[in-house]
């Protein structure tokens, strides 16, 4: 028997696809971005990390708004409401050591895809829009994880925004107002954790998503770079397509959900087995709550931040002000907004440069997790010194950039990828 | 259906449509402006919601103790926004020994310390006898024990050489019996003086200035 729909022309389904797309560009997005999206064929694992940053945004957004159903974001109620949520709500604590696992999650995915970027180039041109989104996400990243991390009002939550937002009195007159006004209060009260509640939960989630699509649009207007950080689109076939590129949908889709499977296994291990990672995702004075008299013993931020804070503590106070560390720290976050241009090498991947990025690079990374390690540690020699040097190397990475990046050496870029 | 006059009526109609830029650009400058005052004027609300409330504002206010039953060399706790504030009512021996170690404190005078212009004298108060101070170590804001008795304590912490005054758990820091820090501690400042003032000769005002007398 002949099928009657055959005859009749297109199918239902194909019917309403075209009803649809006389209305709204479905299929055009689609193409546009995933069934037609040319990525260089060459990716390697490193390439893995944007898309799993994408799914772990998602993530913190379904187990975030599962965890405001049940957590009260008020001084009295905040404390007891997480510990409803480990003990009395059913699946609660999944659901909670997802988000926080989740929070520390973020931040390695996020390194990896920035060193990523200082690989392979992908910072520089015509990418540099596309890198000052990325550093945007990351700001905001960091601002949600502050936020986020008074909400479960234990004691680190407390002495911690007490650290960070007395960082804004040292701005010289307006600094005691400042600080009035961040809490909203003389100090860190309810009225302050109501306020983190509403930016971390509504604010700055908006915030990222706007970021992360402008993020993806820039990528998809340039183009993927790739690990041999040349253009691809400068070698097209007869159809017009870059003869390195495959369609995104179903290559890099399959890849993707391959290398999201692996971070998964990962990712659960922490969560089923050390969600506390030993004091470094949930640290121990937080399973007290906050108490404005009792002062923990040790004040360090979550581990993701303590690099900045090695550097704010590596700077000393003089002419009476201490605000030369918190200067230091801005600077320090603030010049990667800059590093497409203060990077003057003539080959973008560290495939062809030649052996000073090389070192630099290595130096750099292997001293970023050195200073995250001594902002862990109290002020205390070595530890001190320690952060000094690294203070020293990670402002010299940067700002030498011109300088070393023009001198060094580099090999020919190939035409055409290599695998 | 045209006639000649018509056509020439359009035509001047088209010269007078003709594009004026610059008034265009002034128009665009203008309005652009005026919506940037009026969006200006409308942050003001938002931004201003962010300062203490008149709750907050309340019970920030200033706290009145009694201070009649407090006993020479005994320390009171109170909690003024927030804060710990310890008040002592020093001996006349405490006071007797206020400066005798100046010269192995940081900021004797307390020059680069936070405290104000009434108690920037010896004894960092208004009346020697009666000592407020923040119980806010300046290094990381631990709160100060009150370790008063001269000499090694019993715990170890300190030895012969002290000669009263506060010790900070957390850290070590040392500060004298006027909250003034000693030299190779950690914290880096005299303890924090709130405003203060004496309602009465038994009643002290936490968060008031005294009246500026004329």
């Amino acid at each position: 028997m002949a099928d009657p729909t055959a005859a009749a022309g297109p199918g239902r389904i194909a019917r309403l696809g075209a009803w649809i797309d006389e209305r709204f560009p479905m299929t055009k997005l689609w193409n546009e971005h995933v069934a037609e999206y040319y990525a260089p064929k060459n990716f390697n694992f490193w390439y893995y990390f944007g898309s799993i940053a994408l799914f772990v945004l998602a993530l913190q957004i379904v187990t975030g708004i599962f965890l405001t159903m049940s957590y009260k974001p008020s001084a009295t109620e905040a404390f007891g409401s997480v510990e409803y949520i480990m003990r009395d709500v059913e699946w609660g604590w999944l659901i909670r050591y997802l988000h926080s696992t989740g929070a520390s999650a973020f931040f390695i995915v996020v390194y990896l895809h920035m060193f990523r970027a200082l690989l392979y180039g992908s910072h520089r041109k015509p990418r540099e829009l596309l890198w000052i989104f990325g550093v945007l996400i990351y700001l905001a990243l960091m601002a949600e994880a502050f936020f986020g991390y008074l909400l479960p009002w234990g004691n680190m939550s407390y002495w911690g925004a007490q650290v960070i937002v007395s960082l804004f009195g040292t701005f010289p007159l307006i600094g005691d107002w400042l600080i009035e006004w961040i809490r909203g209060d003389y100090f860190i009260s309810d009225i302050t954790l109501n306020r983190f509640f509403a930016l971390h939960v509504v604010a700055l989630p908006l915030v990222l998503i706007f970021l992360v699509v402008a993020h993806i649009l820039a990528l998809h207007e340039v183009g993927s770079n790739n690990p041999d950080g040349i253009e691809i689109k400068k070698t097209k076939g007869p159809g017009g397509h870059p003869v390195d590129g495959i369609t995104f949908h179903p290559y890099y889709t399959v890849k993707d959900l391959f290398g999201l499977s692996v971070f998964l296994v990962l990712f659960a291990a922490v969560v089923f087995f050390a969600p506390e990672m030993g004091g470094l995702f949930l640290e121990a004075p937080n399973f007290e709550p906050a108490n404005s008299l009792l002062t923990p013993e040790h004040i360090a931020p979550v581990w993701y931040f303590t690099p900045y804070y090695a550097i704010l503590r590596a700077v000393p106070a003089f002419l009476d002000t201490q605000i030369w560390g918190v200067l230091a720290l801005f600077a320090a976050v603030l010049l990667l907004f800059f590093v497409p241009w203060l990077d003057k090498s003539p080959v973008k991947s560290i495939r062809y440069r030649g052996p000073i990025y090389k070192v630099a690079l290595m130096v750099f990374a292997a001293n970023f997790i050195m200073l995250g390690y001594c902002g862990l540690k109290p002020a205390v020699s070595p530890y001190t010194t320690m952060s000094v040097v690294g203070t020293i190397i990670y402002f010299a990475f940067f700002l030498a950039m011109p300088w070393y990046t023009r001198i060094d050496s580099h090999k020919p870029e190939p035409s055409r990828v290599t695998t | 259906m045209y006639n000649a006059t018509t056509l020439k009526t359009n035509e001047n109609r088209a010269m007078s449509e003709a594009i004026d830029k610059g008034r265009r650009q002034l128009l665009t400058v203008a309005t652009t402006l005026t919506g940037a005052v009026g969006v200006a004027f409308a942050a003001v609300p938002f931004l201003a919601s962010w300062k203490p409330s008149a709750r907050a504002k309340a019970l920030g206010a200033p706290v009145e103790i009694d201070i009649s039953k407090l006993e020479p060399g005994a320390m009171l706790k109170i909690e003024w926004r927030g804060k710990p504030v310890l008040v002592v009512r020093r001996t006349a021996e405490m006071i007797e020994r206020i400066g005798a170690n100046d010269d192995e404190l940081r900021d004797p005078g307390s020059a680069k310390s936070r405290q104000p212009e009434y108690t920037k004298n010896p004894a960092r108060a208004i009346k020697p006898e009666y000592l407020v101070l923040l119980g806010v170590c300046t290094h990381l804001g631990c709160l100060p024990q009150n370790r008063f008795a001269p000499g090694a304590s019993a715990d170890g912490l300190l030895t012969a050489d002290w000669p009263g005054g506060f010790f900070c758990p957390c850290h070590g820091s040392k500060f004298d019996l006027s909250g003034r820090v000693f030299s190779g501690v950690p914290a880096p400042t005299n303890l924090e003086i709130p405003p203060y003032s004496f309602a009465d000769d038994n009643h002290l005002v936490i968060g008031l200035d005294p009246v500026k007398e004329a």
